[in-house]
């Protein structure tokens, strides 16, 4: 049994499933980092300093999130992410032009791009372990790991996702019909709305938790 | 429909396996069922913890044949599962999950949902949900015991149930927010042809709404998940303020969190679910009094428009819940207002059902007598809500057995009235026979009186202050004197509830061996689609031999100078006395 | 996005991408040297909100598409940003408005020894 519009878009909405489903998916995650973002808001102005104590029992004192957090890294990650979502919607563009080896150069750049993140990621971890900061030291610490956190595993969905439609995945592309190849591009559409979504994330999440 | 080729047809042709057909279809109707079965047993199990309390309550202390006396801590266990389970693994998967799964589908003319494989993706991360929160009864010092709503600080040092708990609910959460998807998706998308916004049946309009509330108003809980998740795994003190001192002597964390923000993160969930708790019950309630009235709905286009109305408003309300957290002035003013505004659409929709009554032919089936029922229990309801939601009133009242018995009786008497009313409804649809009335009634009447019996005295017992977390009933506290006596009353309506609910279950599944076979496919003669444009009971994956087309709104009852007393939504005739012959036009 | 689109259309987007890559890392640099200004509190946070809100805009309408997007997914982004936007308002109301736990506390221990 075939189900109605998962291809093509339906004429009086003017979509296919999958992209209305997507949409409503972010609309979610909109929620949940929204909820985050609440939660961080509601904390902050309840504390009565910001980052506040740095190691409890001891007298340190910080007063900008710049003192704990690596602000120059945290800008080399943005950058990173940003250019993954360019890669990204470039991979779509050349399925777009009918242009496959270039669709699987941009994929693999946007992987590679956010493995990269992954990695400066973690040395900015490692960096905050080897003072003993952790998340249970202050509630600045709590929120910085938290929704960093995950926001990482956001990231690391989406790898998963884009690794398989760089690899098993392409199957559906290399069928070779038209109905298969609009399949596979749509595909890559919401792959990478989800992905562009990643990246949203993190441009409010940067400057709310590393810069004021 | 559009794509030409259908090669998956073949597909449903031939033999699929046991697993493949029972436990991983893609079948929304199979999927329905899964939900439903599952469901049931949820139900029942919650309401068999909820037994043992009421047992603990009217003789405190006295032995429980096979399980000894309770302790406190067993009471505590019992009553937070009894919460969770009756509210995310019971009511809401059968109201969303089966009835929405089964019908929406049908009563859209569409084949499927629009991701059958998501479909069967939801069903499973909420069964696994249902296995993780079970099996933490058998963790060390068992399960959750830090009540439905799982407040911290006291819920961040509870032992490892707790742990449990958060996680049953991230796969919960998950379950429903791709169940909200598919649904939404499913009825934007795959609507028949001419099955415009103001022809879908009410169930569907108020599954619609349902699937929003779940979408936008899960996450932010999810999100509290995580952040208690990690007060309790990483030692973070998002909800523990500073200074907290337990019974082991000052807490070690470095503090300067909020209890407070989980309230808020938590009711905004969970105002909202208590619509998903109710809305598809109005839903099944609308559908069986329109067919047994033989009558059009009475303002169709108001009762959607109050659907919703109260979609938004209720993401606005929610910290009604809170009046007593030292709240100011403020802002208690505006959510005692929206509290009250809310409650005009709620009362618009009952209203509606109760017009819908006059003048009707009623058929009373048992399907219709529990529809009936819903319409003054929902009423009881909502009325003792009223005081609730003015905080004067509310603060005598809050946490005390009157906020048990208001809930209850929307829920209880409400709700599961009308998921009943759904079985019996749609029973004939599934499995192509019918319930037996005599049984019907019975189950029907003795439920009707022994849910009054249990949840009355509890506005009555709540008036004076008995408070809802008492594990002996109140027996300490002077001020429960005069009603501590109702315990006895409450818990032997209890017990003859669970007997009334034998005629349900022998005759559930009596009919579906030996059930009366129903002789014509629309058995009740009903205007939606899924009974008159698919055939009884269904055919596989695929649903409809020929895909319909609309014509008409939903309930073409009586229309003056058509030929039968019903209009079925894919018949082309042309309406011209009917009630929604302007909706076609427009 | 239409799905007609020809290879022309395609090719004006990826020059529009590279425009909008380009002022993202701008922006970005923007921000950061911003933040060394250490401005007071309220007007740093307005302006990095500002910044962010741009470049998150720019994402959205141009990588995400949604500048020409059909209307059923405008509505139901409208929905989520309505209750994303009275969350914040109200949990930040709520919080203002809020009696302190600890005078509330002694308030009523107060009226109970009276
Ligand atoms: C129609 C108007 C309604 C109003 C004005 C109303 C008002 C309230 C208020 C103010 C409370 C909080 C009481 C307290 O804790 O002090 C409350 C509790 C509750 N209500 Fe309602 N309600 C209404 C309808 C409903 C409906 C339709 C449902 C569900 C189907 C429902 C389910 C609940 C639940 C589950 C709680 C208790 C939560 C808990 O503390 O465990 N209410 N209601
Ligand atoms: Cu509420």
């Amino acid at each position: 049994m075939q189900i109605p519009y998962e291809v093509q878009a339906r004429p009086d909405t003017g979509v296919n499933n999958a992209k209305l489903g997507i949409w409503l998916f972010l609309a979610s995650e909109v929620m949940l980092f929204g909820g985050l973002f609440a939660a961080y808001v509601f904390l902050r102005i309840g504390a009565d300093a910001w980052p506040g104590m740095m190691m409890y029992g001891t007298e340190v004192m910080a007063e900008r999130a710049d003192e704990i957090l690596n602000v120059p890294l945290a800008t080399l990650n943005t950058m990173i992410l940003i250019a993954s979502s360019v890669t990204m919607v470039m991979a779509w563009a050349s399925l777009k032009m009918d242009r496959f080896d270039r669709y699987k150069l941009y994929m693999g750049l946007t992987i590679l791009l956010a493995l990269g993140f992954l990695v400066v990621k973690s040395f900015e971890y490692g960096e905050k372990f080897d003072h003993h900061w952790y998340a249970s030291t202050n509630n600045f610490l709590g929120v910085y790991f938290v929704l960093t956190g995950l926001h990482a595993i956001h990231v690391t969905g989406g790898i998963l996702v884009n690794a398989y439609f760089w690899g098993p995945g392409t199957k559906l592309w290399k069928r070779g019909t038209a109905r298969d190849k609009a399949h596979f591009t749509n595909r890559i559409e919401v792959a990478g709305l989800y992905w562009h979504f990643v990246d949203l994330v993190w441009i409010f999440l940067f400057p709310t938790i590393y810069l004021i | 429909m559009e794509e030409g080729h259908s090669h998956s047809d073949a597909h449903s042709a031939h033999k699929e396996g046991f697993w493949r057909r029972y436990w991983f279809s893609t079948d929304h109707k199979v999927i329905g069922l899964q939900y439903g079965f599952t469901a049931l047993l949820f139900l029942l199990f919650g309401f068999g913890l909820m037994l043992l309390m009421r047992w603990q309550l009217a003789s405190p202390g006295v032995e429980i044949p096979l399980l000894g006396a309770l302790t406190p801590e067993m009471y505590n266990q019992f009553g937070a599962m009894h919460g969770t389970i009756m509210v995310f693994l019971g009511i809401v998967p059968l109201a969303v999950g089966a009835f929405g799964n089964y019908v929406v589908p049908l009563q859209i003319g569409a084949p499927d949902m629009a991701f059958p494989r998501l479909n069967m993706a939801s069903y499973h991360f909420y069964f696994w949900g249902g296995v993780v929160m079970l099996s933490s009864f058998f963790v060390p010092e068992g399960a959750a015991k830090a009540g439905w709503t799982s407040y911290p600080p006291l819920a961040d040092i509870e032992t490892m149930g707790q742990t449990m708990w958060l996680w049953g609910m991230v796969l919960l959460i998950t379950s429903s927010l791709l169940g909200a998807v598919n649904f939404i998706v499913t009825i934007i998308q795959l609507r028949a042809e001419g099955m415009t916004f103001f022809r879908l049946p009410f169930f569907v309009w108020a599954q619609f709404i349902t699937a929003f509330l779940l979408l936008l108003a899960f996450p932010p809980l999810e999100a509290a998940g995580f952040l208690q998740l990690a007060d309790r795994l990483l030692d973070t003190s998002f909800f523990l303020p500073s200074g907290l001192v337990t019974a082991d002597g000052p807490l070690e964390v470095a503090g300067g969190g909020s209890p407070l923000l989980w309230q808020h993160l938590f009711w905004f969930l969970a105002h909202p679910e208590v619509y998903v708790l109710i809305l598809p019950a109005m839903g099944i309630v609308s559908e069986i009094l329109a067919n047994n009235t033989r009558k059009p709905l009475w303002g169709y286009r108001l009762m959607v428009a109050s659907l919703i109305f109260l979609g938004f408003f209720s993401f606005i309300v929610w910290a009604h819940h809170m009046f007593i957290t030292g709240m100011g002035t403020t802002i208690s003013a505006f959510f005692q207002v929206t509290t009250m505004i809310i409650s005009i659409p709620s009362v618009v929709i009952l209203s509606a059902l109760m017009i819908t009554l006059f003048g009707g032919s009623i058929r009373f089936n048992t399907a219709m007598w529990f529809a009936l029922g819903f319409l003054p229990m929902f009423g009881i309801g909502g009325l003792t809500g009223l005081p609730l939601g003015l905080a004067p009133t509310d603060i005598p009242l809050h946490d005390t057995y009157y906020v048990i018995g208001h809930f209850h009786y929307v829920v209880a008497p409400g709700t599961i009235f009308a998921l009943f009313a759904g079985i019996y409804y749609w029973f004939p649809k599934v499995t192509g026979r019918t319930m037996n009335e005599t049984l019907g009634r019975i189950h029907f009447w003795g439920s009707l009186v022994a849910m009054n019996g249990i949840f009355f005295p509890m506005l009555i017992q709540g008036l004076p202050g008995v408070s809802r977390r008492l594990f002996d009933g109140g027996l300490t506290y002077s001020f429960a004197e005069g009603v501590i006596h109702y315990n006895v009353v409450m818990s032997v309506s209890a017990f003859i509830l669970l007997l009334f609910q034998l005629p349900f279950i022998i005759n559930f599944f009596m009919s579906i061996k030996r059930g009366r076979k129903v002789e014509k496919s629309n058995h009740w003669e009903s205007t939606t689609l899924e009974w008159s444009a698919a055939p009884t009971p269904p055919i596989g994956h695929g649903n409809f031999a020929t895909v319909p087309t609309v014509y008409h709104g939903p309930y073409e009852y009586s229309v003056p100078g058509h030929e039968s007393d019903f209009c079925p939504q894919d018949v082309p005739v042309a309406l011209s006395g009917s009630d929604t012959a302007k909706s076609v036009e427009s | 996005m239409a799905e007609e689109m020809t290879l022309e259309d395609v090719k004006r987007h990826v020059r529009v991408y590279i425009t909008v890559f380009i002022a993202l890392a701008v922006l970005t640099v923007v921000t950061v040297g911003v933040s060394y200004l250490h401005m007071p509190f309220t007007p740093a946070l307005l302006v990095a909100l500002a910044i962010a809100t741009v470049k998150a805009a720019l994402v959205a309408l141009y990588f995400m598409h949604l500048i020409s997007e059909k209307q059923v997914i405008l509505w139901v982004l409208l929905s989520a940003a309505v209750f994303l936007v009275g969350m914040f308002a109200l949990f930040i109301g709520a919080h203002a408005d809020q009696e302190d736990i600890a005078t509330l506390a002694k308030l009523i221990l107060s009226s109970h020894v009276a």
